[in-house]
């Protein structure tokens, strides 16, 4: 049992566990410290002073962030003195730092810029003794600015500690101490996984994914060009807040009536690939099954999670799914099935990709993607560049009237909407690989042990004909890790995996905590999301993904059957080893599957 | 190369600053490669970017190739309010280098360093494993003039 203790906020006394910090209390209480380096899903790195307060007896005031609470301890968190502190300490940090906050991506966002709102300091008058150094644009996915990080170490304990990729870290020391590759080589020449979850945490503009929206809107005003747009499970849960919306709204709808609105050729879904995914790499995991395979199966979809994948575990390569993402799926069907459909020259066709994900970037430009003889993704935008899209459109997101979308690739069931959650795809698959061994439908769809937030989720099925089938769900690459080291260590010594079927996705939460979305991505708001992914599914009248009708059809006028010569050409792909020193690709370990 | 000098260490990371040290000292250029870091990094299961870290905090590291003969001018007040500015000064004239840079011969490189502890001799500078304390313009050409003419 944890004891608590007696202090006293502002005079306000309080009764908490004497585990938690001074901030931490405060928090729980409601009572707000201001704060920079300071994030209540990360261990504390007290880098920025800030969050000083003054305690009764002790002669200098102390960081709230790394103070554990005390017994009796008096705590004053406003004070003339602490406000002139933090004062003098934001305005060092603005005078070191490009300052450029109406055009900044991180605008009305920013922490720092609404910290120094709260403290009255007027950045213009402030001197500036900043040392401008080159942005590193080095990346697919993420572009680093320095002039504009505030040496926080926020990105450095996420990409370390919560998703072990080890791209970053805090160089030299002092007032020189910042961010950095090692040898300063980029991003691009790093183990970075792209996952973008350092630019969820970063509290400026520093950490930002890499813009495509000019080159989109260049596409829809283009009068030769069709442009074709999908959108990820979990964007249609997380567009509503930014517009005055409950967090987690559903609002696929309106999402389709925006885009038309911008001017998108076609609007589908991603949702419609998600199911289909579930019916190729469902039926592979049969397969696996009824051959008594040894190896595990492990999802693909989630492109952070395979960059990882390749630079630390390529020797368990031949154990992941060659079944392509939903979105690469999407991109090579725009220019294939969509194109031969609807009569149009797949080379008029810009295939667009609305994410939650900043990895999703990288993906479209690997060159193994374009088995539809072009790039198949054209353009990635994350969430976070609809909103602004929308916004620069003008549009009245919140009370724009709800639209449906094209058809052809737009329909969904719920367990395609699902796969934006942590777990989601595992329960999906289930529903239909039970399915497809048995026959029949699995009477409870609704599987609770791999919903929820715990890093790894274990469960068992028990599939009639075949026995019992042993799951398993890791989300944020830590997790990751732990599965991982978990199958490689059993194949080593009992030759068998631990587990037949296995979910990873590189984000905590899943695509709903994804590194391209809105700001405010804590843990709390990807909770929320997900549940709002469980509502959608429970709402829809198809909810396995071979039942739904647009998938079926696409069997019958195009693909033939899961793994057809024509699924396994167009669907499938195969993966790399790479350097752990600067990601590049050293080898390619697995080969393209012509037949099944 | 540098797999000889980890072998010579257990592979336990507190060993990390002991051979990244030998390291630079055994290398002709003083320095501390991408290509040893990744060497290191295998041998004690740490990872690449940390150990970059680490090298980046102590001042005594250098991640770029150096010239045979490093000078570190003394930064701390004691010797700046003593006129070590003008010192630097004249180091980077005569040898037309900036801060952290090597000469053209390669003979020089110049750096700055933390407190070197012989403030009472402000402004002072090591070469290599020697101090020089007391400095004037004159007296650093007399050191630098030296030390080229016993390389040549
Ligand atoms: S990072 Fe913040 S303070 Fe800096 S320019 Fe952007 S919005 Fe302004
Ligand atoms: S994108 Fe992910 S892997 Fe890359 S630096 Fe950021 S946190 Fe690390
Ligand atoms: S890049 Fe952002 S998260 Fe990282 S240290 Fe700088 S301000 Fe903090
Ligand atoms: S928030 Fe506590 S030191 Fe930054």
């Amino acid at each position: 049992m944890a004891k608590t203790v007696n202090i006293w906020i502002d005079g306000q006394h309080l009764e908490v566990p004497d585990s938690m910090t001074i901030i931490e209390a405060a928090d729980k209480h409601g009572v707000y410290i201001p704060r920079l380096c300071y994030h209540p899903d990360l261990p504390p790195t007290a880098n920025c002073g800030v969050c000083v307060v003054e305690i009764e007896g002790t002669p200098a005031p102390k960081r709230a962030c790394c103070t554990p609470v005390n017994e009796g301890m008096k705590i004053t968190t406003n004070s003339k003195k602490l406000r002139s502190y933090r004062k003098t300490l934001v305005e060092m940090i603005l005078s070191n730092h490009d300052v450029t906050c109406p055009t900044c991506v991180a605008n009305n966002k920013c922490e720092l810029q609404i910290l120094a709102n709260n403290l009255g300091v007027d950045p213009e008058s402030l001197p500036t003794i900043l040392d401008r150094q080159p942005v590193d644009e080095s990346s697919l996915s993420i572009i680093r600015d320095v002039n504009k990080c505030i040496s926080c170490g926020r990105c450095i304990t996420v990409c370390n500690e919560v998703q072990t990729v080890f791209a970053i870290t805090m160089t030299d020391r002092g007032i020189g101490s910042h961010v950095d590759t090692p040898f300063g080589m980029g991003m691009a020449n790093s183990p970075c996984v792209n996952c973008g979850q350092c630019t969820v945490y970063c509290p400026t503009g520093a950490l930002r994914e890499r813009g495509e929206i000019d080159l989109v809107w260049d596409a829809i005003l283009d009068p030769d060009k069709h442009v074709i747009v999908q959108e990820a499970p979990s964007v249609r849960v997380s567009l509503g807040e930014d517009f005055g919306l409950p967090l987690g709204a559903v609002t696929p709808k309106k999402m389709y009536a925006a885009l038309r609105k911008i001017g998108f050729d076609s609007v589908m879904d991603t949702n419609f690939t998600a199911d289909l995914t579930i019916l190729e790499e469902g039926t592979e995991c049969v397969a696996k099954l009824k051959a008594g395979e040894k190896r595990p199966l492990i999802t693909s979809c989630s492109p952070g999670w395979i960059k990882f994948m390749e630079t630390y575990y390529p020797d368990l390569a031949d154990c992941v799914s060659t079944a392509k993402s939903p979105m690469s799926m999407f991109g090579v069907l725009s220019k294939t099935y969509y194109a031969q459909e609807n009569n149009i020259d797949p080379a008029k066709i810009v295939s667009v990709a609305i994410m939650p994900c900043t990895a999703k970037k990288f993906e479209a430009r690997r060159p193994e993607l374009r088995d539809s003889g072009f790039q198949d993704t054209d353009y990635v935008l994350t969430t976070r560049e609809l909103i602004r899209m929308i916004k620069e459109a003008g549009i009245d997101f919140a009370n724009l009237p709800e639209e449906e979308p094209d058809e052809g690739m737009s329909f969904y069931s719920g367990a395609g909407t699902i796969f934006g959650a942590t777990g989601g795809v595992m329960e999906a698959a289930i529903r239909s690989a039970y399915f497809l061994v048995t026959g029949e439908e699995l009477q409870h769809l609704d599987i609770e042990a791999v919903r929820g937030l715990q890093g790894v989720k274990e469960a068992a099925i028990e599939v009639p004909g075949f026995g019992e089938v042993r799951v398993a769900v890791a989300h944020g690459l830590s997790n990751a890790r732990i599965v991982m080291d978990r199958v490689r260590e059993s194949l080593a010594t009992t030759g068998e995996s631990p587990w037949h079927f296995i979910e990873i996705m590189a984000c905590p939460g899943g695509c709903v905590g994804g590194g391209g979305q809105p700001y405010g991505n804590d843990i709390a708001s990807r909770a929320r999301r997900g549940l709002s992914l469980y509502e959608e599914d429970r709402s829809l009248p198809v909810r396995q993904s071979h039942k739904n009708p647009e998938v079926v059809k696409i069997y019958e006028r195009f693909l033939g059957e899961p793994l057809s010569p024509l699924a396994l050409k167009l669907l499938h792909t195969y993966y790399f080893k790479r350097s752990v020193s600067d990601g590049q690709v050293v080898e390619q370990v697995t080969e393209k599957h012509t037949a099944h | 190369m540098y797999t000889e000098i980890c072998n010579k260490y257990t592979p336990e990371k507190h060993n990390l600053i002991q051979i990244l040290h030998e390291i630079q000292d055994t290398h002709p250029q003083h320095y501390i490669s991408a290509e040893a870091v990744k060497t290191v990094a295998d041998y004690l299961g740490i990872a690449e970017n940390h150990i970059y870290g680490v090298l980046t905090f102590y001042t005594m590291y250098s991640t770029t190739p150096r010239g045979k003969n490093i000078i570190r001018l003394c930064e701390s007040p004691p010797c700046y309010i003593k006129g070590s500015q003008n010192i630097l000064r004249k180091l980077k004239s005569m040898l037309d280098v900036q801060t952290g840079e090597t000469t053209q011969d390669g003979l020089f490189t110049l750096e700055l360093s933390a407190c070197l502890g012989v403030c009472g001799n402000a402004p002072v500078m090591m070469i290599n494993d020697d101090m020089y304390g007391d400095l004037t313009d004159e007296r650093v050409e007399e050191i630098i003039e030296k030390i080229r003419r016993g390389n040549q």
